[in-house]
């Protein structure tokens, strides 16, 4: 993946405005936080190939660091922390958030056909 | 001797970072070794560093690396298809069925693999209690020894002192050979283990601190 170039990024969430399409969204701090961290806790939310349609789609943020929201009919999606981007398989817009360590933080990834898996 | 020993962990690289040095005695030996690994990791935060894999790369990323430390460690490699993150919520009994179709086949003599509830990740705890109900669904005669893997830091005080302790510092470079194959994961998960800035840059030199015994509970059914 490369650093986000909000640009492009808008451009490729507008194309997916209407449509009905598959997300994939979540955020961990892995599993083993609170095994080397007696203090952590540990957190996730994963929800892969939920179909949804949204109308309006933006991404927010500073040059380091990005948030993308998606308004829908009867609510929102939203992800914060995002760093990186790729196209995939031509079509698949796929956002993350990394740490230093390369470590995935945080992602929310978009397209028409269903995510494999 | 062992006739076959069957290693059953949910990820690609618990293998190497919990039992090579383990399986690579047998292998020694002449005793045939037989993986299980349950899911690809699919769900895995590292993603190389710096990062060469994203969350849709990574499964096929990570059976590449599994097949090649499969191949250093001289063992047959079985992938169950399970998904990451998500064995604890299948059916326990389904699961187990499974695996214990595989094990009628392939009659081990040993099953090595996680001790439930005192594996830390939710799918170590879950395959690790799937693999010995399979165990324990199979006649008596015929039921192989269990040595279970705890990984807590507490597991001395919960468990007692494990009855099987390896240690495999004669080779351990046969060990680092095979977690290095996990190209994606081995240098995030050594470098998690210190947090501290004087971490060695030597990973070798981190690995072996940690991962130089090898140590099992023999399970009782
Ligand atoms: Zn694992």
């Amino acid at each position: 993946m490369k650093p986000i170039d909000i640009t492009k990024v808008q451009e490729k969430l507008e194309s997916f405005v209407g449509k009905e399409v598959y997300i994939h969204l979540e955020t961990t701090n892995g599993a083993y936080a609170s095994h080397v961290n007696e203090k952590a806790y540990n957190v996730g939310v994963y929800i892969r190939n939920a179909k949804v349609r949204f109308n309006q789609a933006k991404i927010v943020g500073d040059g380091k660091s990005y948030r993308a929201g998606l308004k829908m009919e009867i609510g929102w999606i939203y992800a914060e922390g995002l760093t990186d981007w790729e196209l995939f398989e031509n079509e698949k817009l796929l956002m993350a958030g990394h740490d230093r360590e390369g470590r995935l933080m945080v992602a929310l990834q978009i397209s028409e056909t269903p995510f494999h898996y | 001797m062992e006739k076959h020993v069957v290693v059953i962990y949910p990820h690609p690289d618990d293998e190497s970072f919990g039992a090579a040095g383990t399986i690579a005695k047998f292998r020694d030996q002449g005793v045939p070794v037989t993986y299980l690994c349950g899911t690809l990791g699919e769900m895995g935060r590292n993603m190389g560093n710096p990062t060469f894999a994203n969350r849709e790369t990574l499964p096929e990323i990570r059976k590449q690396e599994l097949i090649n430390a499969c191949n250093v460690l001289d063992m047959e490699l079985r992938m169950l298809g399970y998904r990451d993150k998500t064995l604890e919520y299948e059916d326990r009994n389904e699961v187990a069925q499974h695996i214990k179709g595989i094990l009628e086949e392939l009659e081990p003599s040993l099953v090595i693999t996680h001790y439930p509830e005192h594996a830390v990740h939710p799918d170590h705890n879950a395959l690790g209690a799937a693999a010995i109900e399979a165990v324990r669904l199979i006649d008596e005669e015929k039921r192989p020894t269990v040595w279970a893997q705890a990984i807590t830091n507490t597991q001395l005080e919960d468990l007692g002192v494990p009855q099987i302790i390896n240690d495999v510092r004669d080779n351990f470079d046969k060990k680092m050979e095979a977690i290095l194959c996990h190209q994606s994961q081995a240098n995030g998960v050594i470098r998690s283990w210190n947090q501290s800035d004087d971490l060695s840059n030597d990973l070798k030199e981190e690995a072996m601190k940690r991962l130089s015994i090898e140590s099992f509970y023999i399970w009782k059914f």
